[in-house]
């Protein structure tokens, strides 16, 4: 049986994500946990989060999975979701500047005050709801729609420095990766276990991935 | 402009059982919440707000264990609203599985919890509850004050500026429930939401009024509401939640059809 770790750190609702990954992967062991051991013995990982960008990297440090992850990260497939997207960057706007783990290039940034679209009307922040993901070819959308709707909550972005390396975009303003993959990583910004049928399937596609 | 503007359905729970029931699609149980948010999940609603309305506090952890069943089962985002008056009690709900916290009468009481909650779990898991209700007279400018207690108690609260409040503390959504309109069937305040739409950055969910689909998209197009929330109209069946999307999408308003 292979297991997936979902990581544990203290920051947000790890619940829906191990039901969603139960759901579609019943003979799979689901375990949530902040053990590194555990962690790295792992077949899979998933990384969630939520809350500020200050607060995610503290409490990795505090519960000492910084290396961990990095190590992991290069390993085993990896998947991170909304602030377990955005700590794998170099650095957050957040909190007036947050130093995160440097695992992909690039910086998280918050939508403008305020945020217009091209016609100059204003949008609201936090985006909220769904919106559409346009793809780039790979493994994790098998049997996903180009453009299908997913479930976003957040008020920053992530803005990576390598374009080759984003697996998906949305339009909310502007253009910005809400999907980006190197190797074994795969992460987005919205929520595939709060995004119905589409979301449950990107899960799904995720236990079914090799890594490659 | 890329994001969907989303249909809420509003179900009252009373210790662990949806009241009135909910009377679409061939649920078994109408009063078992898992039943009725799976059923709202295949019919395309995009979110699910659960109030709960547990009268005896020896009995408010049934909510607990409701969020836990539903969001063990049913994959979109769950609002929780209901007695919350402590950021245990939002910390409580988001770890049994709901995405956000509707904080009500004790924003009123206890504003400071808007600000250490969202400090605490981030302001996209707070919803802040805003019920309003007329107070100009006739041929005076429009006003709306906040009231608490099902709209019985006036606060002194001038609406608009209440809602900027809750937004500067930390409010990532407003719930917004005109209390003129609650009940009646004749559409949301649509005054009222504008205001309130135009004066915060984050975004407004409508609601109050709802009695056909022309509301619902007057509430988007004439209120700026981000998104709408109903219940009756749903329950009952008088209209699915495909006919809502449908007839706010032939007006031109982006919706996540399913």
């Amino acid at each position: 049986m292979q297991r997936i770790a979902v990581v544990d750190y203290g920051m947000g609702n790890l619940r829906s994500v191990s039901k969603a990954l139960e759901a579609v992967a019943p003979d799979h062991d689901v375990v949530v946990t902040s053990s590194a051991s555990v962690i790295s013995a792992a077949d899979k990982i998933v990384c969630p989060g939520q809350g500020a960008a200050a607060d995610c990297m503290q409490a990795l440090a505090a519960a000492e999975l910084v290396d961990t992850i990095k190590s992991a990260v290069g390993q085993q497939p990896f998947f991170g979701i909304c602030m377990g997207m955005q700590v794998l960057f170099d650095s957050s706007e957040e909190n007036s500047g947050v130093q995160c783990m440097g695992l992909v290039a690039g910086q998280v940034k918050r939508f403008a005050h305020p945020h217009l679209d091209s016609e100059g009307a204003r949008l609201k922040v936090p985006h909220m709801g769904w919106s559409k993901v346009g793809q780039t070819a790979h493994a994790m959308w098998h049997n996903i729609s180009n453009d299908s709707r997913f479930y976003f909550a957040h008020s920053y972005y992530c803005v990576p420095e390598n374009t080759d390396k984003v697996a998906g975009t949305c339009h909310y303003g502007h253009e910005f990766a809400v999907a980006v993959f190197d190797k074994n990583l795969f992460a987005c910004q919205f929520h595939p276990e709060k995004s119905s049928d589409d979301g449950l399937q990107l899960l799904a596609n995720f236990v079914a991935w090799d890594g490659k | 402009m890329g994001l969907a503007r989303r249909i809420i359905p509003c179900l009252d729970v009373d210790n662990g059982r949806v009241v009135k029931g909910v009377q679409f699609l061939d649920i078994i149980d109408a009063g078992d919440p898992v039943n009725v948010a799976r059923g709202y999940n295949i019919a395309g609603a995009d979110e699910i707000t659960f109030l709960d309305i547990t009268a005896s506090s020896d009995n408010r952890d049934t909510i607990l264990a409701t969020v836990e069943q539903v969001a063990a089962e049913v994959f979109i985002p769950l609002t929780v609203g209901g007695g919350v008056r402590a950021v245990e009690d939002v910390r409580r709900l988001l770890n049994a599985g709901a995405d956000k916290v509707g904080i009500n009468t004790a924003a009123v009481t206890n504003p400071d919890l808007v600000d250490e909650s969202s400090a605490k779990v981030g302001a996209q898991c707070i919803v802040v509850a805003i019920d309003a209700k007329s107070v100009h007279q006739e041929g005076e400018p429009p006003r709306w004050e906040i009231f608490t207690h099902g709209g019985r108690k006036p606060t002194g609260l001038d609406a608009i500026e209440w809602a900027v409040n809750m937004a500067d503390r930390g409010a990532g959504e407003l719930l917004l429930t005109s209390m003129d309109k609650d009940g009646t069937k004749s559409g949301f305040n649509l005054g009222l939401t504008r205001a309130i739409s135009d004066a915060v950055e984050i975004p407004v969910i409508a609601s109050g009024g709802v009695g056909n689909l022309q509301h619902l998209a007057d509430g988007v197009i004439k209120g700026g509401a981000d998104a709408v929330l109903a219940a009756s109209i749903f329950h009952f069946g008088e209209y699915t939640i495909g006919e809502a999307k449908q007839f706010m999408a032939d007006q031109g308003i982006e919706v996540r059809l399913t």
